[in-house]
């Protein structure tokens, strides 16, 4: 089971949390403007890179506060978590 | 004395309290202290079992967790019986009935053992090459009869009868192992004041030292020393001791999951304690101080009883003080068993010693055991073991230069002790991730790069000698404060591997035993290279090796050793296997913990749910909750008293439990923008005091999920969901809110469990808590459908919703949940002068569904748009965006012919069709037909006085008036397509 | 190829099995090949075997970063079914059964297909309903799968605890009686084997570094480990790692790879008749023909490539199977591991064309991969032979995720595969 640092509470149990997949995936601010091409890769289209992943994690048992971490998918490593809206860390930067 | 074989003196047994269990019936004795194979062995018992796939005969090859062979049955009382215990762990104890495996009709006698006979055509993967003819024979024929061969014990038939614990640990380092190396590193980790656990598999602490009679540590006897440390340790409130605790899976983030035995070895257990726990530990840091495993030598019939390793017949000796044999061989590539042949020797046992190894490429190891009167005979190999049942003997042969083997002779021996080398046992370093490195030196895979915050110490990295191995261990658990180093008896270590002892047979005939359980040869591992399996994972799959309840403890560095020599590689050009969780084996039970029955799921009751229980309801299980379903009076079936209860609703009042429904207050001042977004639906422009039906979908553009909602001020809605989908409604809301719109001013509390909801439904609702109800004027004029009013029901705050999912004029009473079931039962005793009558969700199903309205999750499942149930007209037009919006212009979602919602009433109108029958438009079409689509809701309608049914069909709303036809069990039912309502088609009555 | 028989068995019984060739040739990679397929799991390998026999495409490469089935076909637990709800994918995994039902012939190798029945448990209302849907939806497919009361399932699998008393108690369940299992490791072994006999070259321990393409976008070769191979097109099988390798080619998939979690129990006596899957309560279990209960657990929640989860996930397995088959309480568990799943949005597979120009994918399988392996392999040679899709595989485009027309079995069951 990982342990999860989230950047409001600390490291917790990842059964208190809940993944939501890669994050930095913007929403554009007018779909209607989109085409059906852009907008399933919007909807569908996952980097799922074996290493460095920035994804969207929920602390849905905690402080129910969403955030970004950076984790090695090879390794399971968390690099770094960061609030939402902050910028995404440099890649491999620790 | 407890068993024939039993020593005179030592050991660590405690002979002041004897012990006696039943092995195939038999009464045996032995001393509190033993193991079942000690004890075994003390009686003179060697064979014990039968091999997995040719029944061979065999006994117990070790002392401990790695043995492939020793497994019984045994049973410790009702419900608490079970297969395949590796008598070496299991403690003897009063009470203990014991059995051995896999043979029929008796141990002794295995008609089984016919394969044995068979094994020429036996081989490594020989099923892979027949039974494939007559092609129906494999399921009828075949496949049954090789399953009932295989397979050890047999699976308990009954529930278990025993409890098992769960605890979740924090500390800031853990040390699995707890012998030499283990123990001086959770000495020295502990000094500062450090949280410590230190776990040990076995019953106490000490490890090799607890079968090592003659080395000192410190100036004192080593036992001493490890007693010493113990004390200390217990006496540091900061050191939490697991004996008989095996950590047995590292994962992720320090995690380590270590199972403790607690009571299989009490033979009357408190009935408090669980019979075993699991440990989940989150550590700091871990050392590994989990020792090393020996390897057996692979030759011909090394499998036979009474022949074992080396260092078990000194733990035999030593520890339980039992002779596993009169006359003993020991026949070894390294120094380690000239201990073990010193110490059986000095019991008084007759002992040999075969070393493969050239006098020259020896140390003082054979002068040491030769002065004590040993015959060592070096450079000589085993041909083959003698004997079937038992040992008789050994053929040796010395061997010339090249490899030239001599003239054969026979030792006579009733036990034989191995010695290949060592392994360090790098299972929880591997599992931790760590990379593995080869040490020419021992031969061996050795802990390379760490991945974790872990450290391996002692013979777990290679280090055998006992000072070493305590110096490590101090290193390791304090890497900050040198420490003197421990003067120690040195231990005899150094070993030349040997892969296969040299023969003069037919080395293709030879069959000599590499992976002892899985019955897998030296030869089937040539076979496997020869057939094109060169790497180890496919040697390992194709033979079997490394797979059998021991996963190759033993077994694995003597097949990689094989593998690489046919291949002519280096031994870690072949590789390793991955280690695997568990270490060794785990019940289920103690995994499972507590989670079984009620505790499986903590079910979720509403405040409300105990009357339900007292006035008889059966239950259905929506999501975690406890829904009542119906209330049958007296000997009603489910379809009479559903048809009753419908009854009540429309012509009279009935009370209904909506308390599982999901509420989420939405609050700030962009509230109303906020469910803009959410909704398909415009919210602006209601009126606080009003209430909407609301309807949302995922991004891709499908129904999510619906419910009213009401507004009570300008900046506050009170949402409600469906039961199932209030969780993920409220995670799906905060995920927007928070990730796409957090310049929002918007907060989202749940509220699904501070209020309870009393929906009360007919005509005749309003009379009945009229007098309950202060603050609010009920009137149909102030009071109109679809608007919620807050005030006071018997004096208690209520939300008062009028809405309806019934078709009937209709209230959702919300009072906080500690008043629920005393409103409940004010409502209900008020109504009892209207008739009033409960109902379940059976009822409310078929209410709402005689009016058309949809339940997501029922008329919807994942794939279905606004549209296509009919509820187009509700997305908002003027709104730019909302969440899904967009999806619903893709093309195939645009096209024509998706299924949509429509009403199918039968033919036979008291024909009620199955919720899920398929639909076509021919039914005289061959197989395949292509569906039209399927039904989604179907009942007894008793206000329509016919069956009625929901379903969604492919141009549905194109084909009203059409007949189609639906399956049922065994045929087809005609029935014709209807606007998707079947009662009060207009919606007046709720309006009464 | 020397057949493999009851005969030449014994035959070699005589000669110590010295005369057994090498079941697969390891040979160097070609400059040039028509078609390269990488990835040598149990659909890459079934894939050239069905080039060879069918197509007549033998100059076929498939290429493999580590040993041939050592990915997700020998981490399974090895259930096979074809009873899905919608009638693309009943029809895909229909016809990948009908090829198991002859697998063992057509290969001469005994991938050991165990019709031992697959039952589906219901425990709740919406499982009664959403399994009925099932059965009728698959009875007007031709496909068998019955309904089974809790006392009929009892009787087909008399280990099934259907007390009503349990916290999810059964209420019934679609039982498919084609279903079963198999022997995974030799689906591999016997594709690999029969399509090397017709000259197909498997390449182990040689990685795809890249794709090389002409001058109209089209590939022309693939970058190895072991240098550059042509090929006149190929085809990525690549389970979980197919986004890693299709990004080499600058393609952006609807994929996420996640661990999905097995395990073993210790071989006992047979004790377990079929195959049991309980989607409500998440529990999949089938005993072994060497004895092992093996269960199958779910997915952790996030992408991973480390083959390896949390521990509660096998636990939450083992709750359920203990909540149904209690008496396994005292069995114990022998070994666990984990695989790497590629799941699309829908839970259903991608076969066909990519952006790319001559580089087709055969990926998204998901958790129920094994099963499929005859028939994915099956229409993706004949994608790739033609460089059309087979009518089975049509529906399953990249495209569908711009139209819309997604096949989505996990929505419409709430099931998991």
């Amino acid at each position: 089971m990982l342990l999860i640092p989230c950047p409001y509470c600390g490291e917790r149990p990842e059964l208190e949390f809940r993944c939501g997949g890669e994050a930095h995936i913007a929403r554009a601010a007018d779909p209607s403007a989109v085409d059906d091409g852009a907008w399933s890769e919007f909807l569908f289209s996952r980097g799922n890179p074996k290493g460095l992943y920035a994804e969207r994690w929920n602390h849905a048992h905690g402080c129910q506060r969403w955030f970004n971490a950076i984790r090695d998918t090879a390794s399971d490593r968390f690099v770094e978590s960061y609030k939402m809206g902050e910028k995404r860390p440099l890649p491999g930067g620790e | 004395m407890a068993g024939v074989n039993r020593l005179p003196r030592g050991g660590r047994i405690d002979r002041a309290k004897p012990v006696s269990i039943s092995f195939n019936g038999q009464t045996l004795s032995g001393y509190a202290g033993d193991t079942v194979a000690s004890l075994l062995l003390a009686n003179g018992i060697h064979l014990v079992g039968r091999s997995f796939k040719y029944h061979r005969p065999r006994g117990i090859l070790s002392h401990g967790s790695d043995e492939p062979n020793a497994l019984l049955s045994i049973d410790r009382g009702p419900g608490k019986i079970d297969p395949n215990n590796r008598a070496t762990v299991a403690e003897a104890r009063g009470g203990l009935v014991t059995a051995s495996q896999n043979h029929w009709p008796s141990l002794n006698f295995d008609v089984g053992a016919i394969n044995d006979r068979l094994s020429p055509i036996f081989v490594a993967g020989f099923y892979y090459k027949t039974f494939m003819w007559p092609r129906r024979f494999w399921d009828r024929v075949y496949e049954p009869n090789i399953r009932a061969a295989a397979g050890l014990g047999k699976s308990p038939d009954g529930p278990d009868a025993d409890r098992y614990g769960n605890r979740h640990a924090h500390c800031d380092v853990l040390v699995v192992g707890a012998g030499p190396a283990g123990l001086a590193a959770a000495l020295a980790a502990s000094e500062g004041g450090k949280r410590i656990i230190l776990a040990d598999e076995q019953a106490e602490f000490g490890g090799s030292l607890l079968h090592d009679v003659t080395s000192t540590v410190d100036g004192t006897a080593a036992q001493d020393w490890a007693a010493q440390a113990i004390a200390m340790l217990k006496a540091r409130e900061n050191v939490t001791l697991l004996t008989r605790t095996t950590a047995f899976g590292y994962y992720n983030h320090n995690h380590v999951a270590m199972a403790e035995r607690i009571t299989d070895h009490l033979e009357n257990a408190p009935d408090h304690l669980p019979r075993e726990r699991l440990w989940q530990v989150r550590a700091g840091a871990v050392i590994l101080a989990t020792g090393s495993h020996e390897r057996p030598l692979v030759f011909a019939d090394n499998d036979r009883p009474g022949i074992m390793l080396a260092e078990s017949i000194r733990a035999f000796v030593n520890r339980y003080a039992v002779a596993p044999g009169r006359r003993i061989v020991i026949a070894t590539s390294g120094a380690s068993a000239y201990r073990a042949a010193a110490d059986a020797h000095a019991a008084g046992l007759a002992v040999t010693v075969v070393d493969i190894r050239l006098e020259a490429d020896c140390g003082p190891e054979v002068a040491f055991v030769r002065q004590k009167g040993i015959d060592v005979l070096t450079s000589h190999t085993v041909i083959a073991a003698t004997g079937r049942k038992r040992v008789t003997g050994l053929i040796v042969a010395p061997l010339g230069s090249e490899g030239r083997v001599g003239a054969r002779r026979t030792l006579a021996a009733d036990c034989v002790g191995m010695s290949g080398g060592w392994t360090p046992s790098v299972h929880l370093f591997s599992q931790s991730r760590g990379k593995l490195r080869f040490d020419d030196a021992i031969d061996a895979f050795v802990p390379g790069q760490s991945v974790q915050a872990e450290r391996s110490a002692g013979a777990a990295r290679g280090s055998y000698d006992l000072a070493d191995c305590i110096a490590d261990g101090f290193a390791a658990g304090d890497p900050l404060t040198a420490r003197p180093r421990l003067a120690a008896t040195p231990s005899l270590t150094g070993f030349q591997p040997v892969r296969i002892l040299p023969t003069d047979a037919d080395a293709t005939r030879v069959r000599a035993f590499v992976d002892f359980q899985n019955d897998v040869t030296a030869k089937d591992i040539g076979l496997a290279v020869r057939e094109g399996f060169e790497s180890v994972e496919h040697v390992k799959r194709y033979t079997t090796t490394g797979m059998a309840t021991d996963q190759g403890k033993t077994s694995n560095m003597n097949a990689l050793g094989l593998m690489a020599g046919i291949q002519g590689k280096a031994l870690p050009a072949v590789g390793t296997t991955t280690f695997r969780p568990p270490y060794t084996p785990v019940t289920f039970g103690t995994l499972v913990g507590p989670a079984k029955n009620a505790l499986f799921d903590p079910a979720r009751i509403t405040p409300i749910h105990g009357w339900a229980k007292e006035h008889g309801a059966e239950f259905e299980n929506v999501g975690l909750w406890k829904r009542a379903w119906y209330f049958p009076q007296g000997r009603e079936t489910m379809h009479e008293a559903v048809a009753r209860e419908c009854k009540a609703v429309r012509e009279g009042v009935g009370i209904f439990d909506a308390s599982t429904l999901g509420k989420i207050e939405v609050v700030g001042p962009d509230a109303a923008e906020f469910m803009n977004r959410i909704y398909i639906n415009a919210w602006t422009k209601l009126k606080p005091g009003a209430c909407r039906y609301g309807l949302m979908l995922k991004e891709d553009g499908f129904i999510m999920d619906d419910g009213v909602v009401a507004r009570l001020a300008e900046d506050r809605f009170h949402v409600t969901t469906t039961t199932g989908g209030a969780a993920r409604v409220l995670q799906h809301m905060e995920d927007y809110l928070q990730t796409e719109w957090p310049d929002l001013r918007v907060f989202l509390t749940s509220i699904t469990e501070q209020y309870a909801v009393i929906a009360l439904q007919g005509p005749k609702a309003r009379e009945v808590i009229a007098p309950l109800v202060s603050d609010i004027d009920l009137s149909g004029e102030a009071f109109p459908h679809m608007t919620v009013r807050t005030g006071f029901i018997c004096g208690v705050p209520t939300r008062l919703f009028r809405v309806s999912f019934t078709g009937e004029l209709g209230f959702e009473i919300n009072v906080p949940s500690d008043h629920g079931r005393a409103v409940w039962e004010a409502i209900y005793e008020r109504g009892r002068a209207f008739g009033i009558t409960p109902y379940g969700t059976e009822t409310m199903h078929v209410l709402r569904a005689e009016r058309g309205f949809i339940i997501v999750g029922q008329e919807t499942d994942g794939t279905v748009t606004p549209d296509d149930v009919g509820l187009g007209g509700m997305i908002a037009k003027a709104k730019p965006d909302f969440v899904g919006k967009r999806s619903l212009a893709r093309p195939d979602i645009v096209a024509a012919g998706r299924k949509q919602l429509i009403g199918l009433v039968t033919d036979d109108p008291s024909l009620v069709l199955d919720e899920g029958a398929q639909i076509i438009d021919d039914r005289h079409r061959p197989v395949p037909i292509k569906a039209l689509g399927h039904v989604t809701s179907s009942y007894w309608s008793a206000a329509c006085g016919r069956s009625i049914a929901l379903a969604l069909v492919a141009g549905g709303r194109e084909r009203m008036g059409e007949t189609l036809y639906v399956t049922t069990p065994d045929s087809f039912a005609a029935a014709r397509v209807t606007a998707p309502v079947f009662f009060d088609e207009k919606g007046a009555r709720v309006h009464a | 190829m020397r057949r493999f028989s009851l005969r030449t068995l014994i035959a070699e019984a005589f000669n110590a099995h010295q005369g057994w060739e090498r079941q697969w040739r390891n040979p160097e990679p070609k400059p040039a090949y028509d078609v390269i397929i990488v990835g040598a799991g149990g659909h890459g390998l079934a894939t050239a075997f069905y080039l060879a026999s069918e197509h007549g495409v033998t100059n076929v490469a498939v290429i493999e970063k580590g040993w041939l089935g050592g990915g997700n076909t020998g981490r399974n637990t090895t259930i096979i079914r074809s009873n899905y709800l919608y009638d693309e994918s009943a029809g895909l995994y229909e016809h990948a059964v009908k090829l198991w039902e002859g697998l063992s012939q057509a290969l001469n190798y005994n991938v050991m297909y165990s019709q031992r029945g697959v039952l589906m448990l219901a425990h709740n209302v919406h499982d009664v309903q959403s399994f009925k849907r099932h059965v009728y939806a698959n009875r007007l497919q031709g496909i068998d799968n019955e309904w089974l009361t809790p006392e009929q399932a009892k009787a087909f699998c008399p280990p099934l605890n259907i007390s009503r008393d349990l916290r999810y108690p059964v209420l019934g369940g679609a039982l498919q009686r084609r279903g079963g299992v198999a022997r995974h490791d030799a689906v591999a072994w016997g594709y690999a084997r029969a399509a090397d006999a017709l000259g197909v070259d498997i390449i182990q321990n040689c990685e795809v570094t890249g794709f090389r393409r002409n001058a109209s976008g089209a590939v022309e070769a693939v970058e190895t480990s072991r240098g550059t191979i042509k090929a006149k097109r190929v085809g990525v099988v690549a389970a979980g790692h197919t986004s890693v390798i299709l990004a080499r080619a600058g393609l952006r998939m609807p994929l996420e790879s996640f661990p999905l979690q097995a395990l073993v129990s210790e071989p006992v006596k047979p004790v377990f008749p079929c195959v049991v899957m309980s989607n409500a309560v998440h529990a999949y279990i089938s005993q072994s023909d060497k004895g092992e209960l093996v269960i199958g657990a779910g997915t952790d929640q996030y992408v991973s490539y480390s083959q390896q989860g949390g521990l509660h996930v096998p636990m939450h397995a083992l709750d359920a199977i203990c909540e149904l088959f209690p008496q396994f309480s005292r069995m114990r568990m022998l070994r666990s591991w984990g695989g790497i799943v590629d799941v699309t949005p829908d839970r259903s597979p991608i076969i066909g064309k990519t952006a790319v120009p001559g580089l087709f994918v055969n990926c998204g399988w998901g958790t129920g991969g094994f099963k499929a392996t005859p028939g994915s392999g099956h229409v993706f040679a004949h994608t790739l032979a033609t460089g059309e899709p087979h009518p089975l595989n049509a529906p399953f485009t990249l495209d569908r995720f711009r139209t819309g027309r997604l096949i989505d079995e996990a929505a419409a069951a709430a099931v998991t595969h």
